[in-house]
């Protein structure tokens, strides 16, 4: 890539398929904000400001970032559970944004999510098997074979097939998650949107979904987006992954790059506020503290998102450096300086420990 | 990555244990003494009223001659009233008209008053803020007037016609039908109200978010997701209903306007001996205390369902 842009490069890892499953282009959504008496809008909160990813076949994209900076918004956007503002969403040639009611059922049996929330994601009152089954119902997979395929499933996501008679409640969180993830794999999906599906979890059994996941992708070949804000988890199961800073992607490379030589400054942030295993090298390894709380997303900073709160400006304006275009001039992601793209004026690879 | 091993290290075999254990803290905890007992007597009271055609007892409406009888007389366990009446037999029949009334009526108000408070409630917007503002404005009239109004619409000019004879109305409606038609227009707003609060928090949760993302339609999300979540509140809404109903039969029977004499009713009998100076007292408490008793075991027996299947829910 040569000029600055919001494109994304193709994906490394990719291989020959240039097509890429999931194409996102400039998505935004904005919520309105309703006052007064007529409920006029008076503004809007930007949860997602002009967000564009590839995601390829059998690919892992990871997008990061700490709570409310839009990457759930993100995922329910791609999959059009809410409507986007504005920018595109193209699964496999079909334009998801604006596809009819029956093209987006076809649609809905290729890309399925799972939520952060086995307890809120799971209807009390249906058993294991009804709850898996539902999509088969669904979509008239349900005579054909449909109770054997419930019981496949269920080995699948490691449930033993007399689980299945039995209610949500009865399930510990990481079993219910693995109910989710069956609902999910019912249809056969070519795409799995993974709302933090290990957040909520204890984190002795983070690890069995995580590996569960993994194997079912080698098993199936599905692309997963995987949104998630723990840093260690994403690095394992993502090819590539997404910076996300208050509705914009502020870094996207693959895994390797992006946590050995990350470049914008509020990457460089998160990664040196991962816990390490070593006490040792957890006392000496110097953290960057970020100042105050995120900006409201109803009024974003102008220019660079991130403006208030980098540290690296502040070194820079300590060296004499013009920092002005920070406040100017929107940084787009540009893969010019380092490897990788990155969204920032004043890129520098830093090694995190 | 040092970060990395600890998951990679564990493994998935750790977790399968929980489930296995039945809940039985969940399973065991059923409705309770007091709601078995009021389960119990509402039984009692709905197999007699059923039964009555073929219980041995005398005919409710046939007068007899002579003084009332006090309790426990010979043949008449419960007395007779003023008229000669077995008591007994009156609040058996009473029974079956006071239940068809009240049990009507909240049946008519669970399938209407549902099925807009479970639209209005999973729907939200425009369709919400306007059915939501009809069952302000029908909850707006008073309710005693408001029944009365409808009973006298629609039974407009009863012809008082020879005892024993289901008077007419002018639509072909039993004064049954119409007391039904009446009370259940009244209890629809108050079902669809808890159906729509119900279904409105029900709505919000992730797994019909997990509906619509597989495709499925708005009708089959109301019946198969929320409907059953809402089901146990609007349940036991529906048997305090129905202790409602039975008194708002009573009160309509006070004013004249409820069963029609000599047809028994617990309401009318109460009405018709209401005169204490002159009514037997055994004619005037024995439909007030079959009354009581059948109200509050609806309502503990309400309190008892309610109460068990927030257990279930407090427990997820």
């Amino acid at each position: 890539m040569t000029a600055p842009s919001s494109e994304p490069s193709a994906p490394p890892s990719s291989g020959p398929s240039a097509e890429p499953l999931l194409a996102v282009r400039g998505l935004v959504k904005e919520f309105p904000i309703r006052a007064g008496l007529f409920r006029r809008t008076v503004g809007a909160v930007q949860a997602v400001s002009g967000v564009s990813f590839d995601l390829h076949r059998g690919e892992t994209l990871g997008l990061v970032g700490e709570s409310g900076c839009g990457k759930s918004t993100t995922g329910r956007a791609v999959m059009r559970l809410i409507p986007a503002t504005a920018g595109s969403v193209v699964f496999d040639g079909v334009d998801v944004q604006r596809a009819g009611s029956s093209a987006l059922r076809a649609l809905r049996r290729r890309m399925q999510i799972v939520f952060q929330d086995p307890y809120a994601s799971l209807n009390p009152r249906m058993t294991v098997q009804a709850i898996v089954s539902e999509p088969l119902r669904i979509h008239g997979g349900w005579s054909d074979g449909g109770a054997e395929r419930v019981r496949d499933l269920l080995d699948l996501v490691g449930l033993r097939p007399e689980h299945a008679n039995r209610f949500p409640h009865e399930f510990s969180g990481g079993q219910r998650q693995r109910i989710g993830i069956a609902r999910a794999l019912a249809l056969d999906p070519d795409l799995l949107v993974l709302d933090e599906p290990v957040s909520a979890l204890d984190v002795s059994i983070q690890a069995g979904v995580v590996n569960l996941l993994e194997d079912i992708q080698d098993e199936l070949g599905l692309a997963y987006l995987f949104i998630a804000h723990d840093l260690s988890v994403v690095r394992h199961i993502s090819d590539r992954v997404g910076v996300m800073y208050l509705g914009k992607i502020v870094e996207l490379g693959t895994a390797d790059e992006l946590y050995d030589q990350p470049a914008h400054p509020y990457t460089q942030a998160l990664l040196s506020a991962v816990p390490l295993p070593d006490p040792r090298k957890q006392r000496e390894r110097q953290r960057i503290v970020l100042e105050g709380d995120p900006p409201n997303p109803a009024h974003p900073p102008s220019g660079c998102r991130f403006r208030t709160r980098c540290w690296r400006k502040l070194e820079l304006e300590a060296d004499g450096v013009d920092t002005s275009a920070c406040s100017e001039i929107d940084p787009l992601l540009s893969a010019d300086e380092v490897g990788h793209e990155v969204a920032c004026h004043f890129p520098k690879v830093r090694v995190m420990v | 990555m040092p970060a990395e091993t600890p998951i990679a290290q564990l493994n998935m075999a750790i977790e399968p244990a929980a489930a296995d254990e039945t809940p039985a803290a969940v399973k065991a905890k059923g409705i309770g003494v007091i709601g078995w007992v009021a389960a119990v007597w509402l039984i009692l009271v709905v197999v007699v009223a059923i039964l009555a055609p073929v219980l041995p007892i005398d005919d409710p409406e046939a007068p007899g001659a002579g003084r009332a009888l006090p309790l426990f007389t010979e043949g008449h366990v419960l007395g007779t009233d003023s008229s000669q009446r077995d008591v007994l037999s009156r609040l058996v029949w009473g029974a079956r008209a006071s239940l068809t009334v009240s049990v009507g009526a909240v049946a008519m108000g669970m399938v209407f008053g549902g099925t807009l408070g479970l639209v209005s409630g999973y729907r939200r917007g425009r369709i919400d803020t306007i059915l939501s503002s009809l069952f302000d404005v029908m909850l707006a009239f008073p309710q005693l007037v408001l029944a009365l109004s409808l009973v006298a619409f629609l039974k407009p000019t009863a012809p008082q016609a020879g005892a024993g004879e289901v008077v007419e109305a002018a639509g072909g409606l039993t004064t049954i039908q119409i007391l039904i038609l009446a009370l259940g227009i009244i209890a629809i707003p108050l079902l669809a109200r808890i159906t729509r609060a119900t279904s409105l928090t029900w709505s919000q949760r992730e797994f019909v978010t997990a509906a619509r993302a597989q495709g499925a339609k708005d009708l089959r999300i109301m019946i198969r997701e929320v409907l059953p979540n809402a089901l146990p509140a609007m349940f036991s809404i529906a048997l305090l209903s129905v202790g409602i109903a039975i008194i708002g039969e009573g009160a309509l029977s006070v004013l004249g306007m409820g069963v029609e004499p000599p047809a028994p009713s617990w309401g009318n009998m109460i009405a018709e001996n209401r005169s204490v100076s002159r009514a037997p007292l055994n004619a005037l408490f024995c439909p007030v205390i079959a009354l009581f008793l059948t109200v509050m075991a609806l309502n503990y027996l309400g309190d008892a369902i309610r109460a068990r299947f927030d257990v279930r829910e407090s427990s997820l």
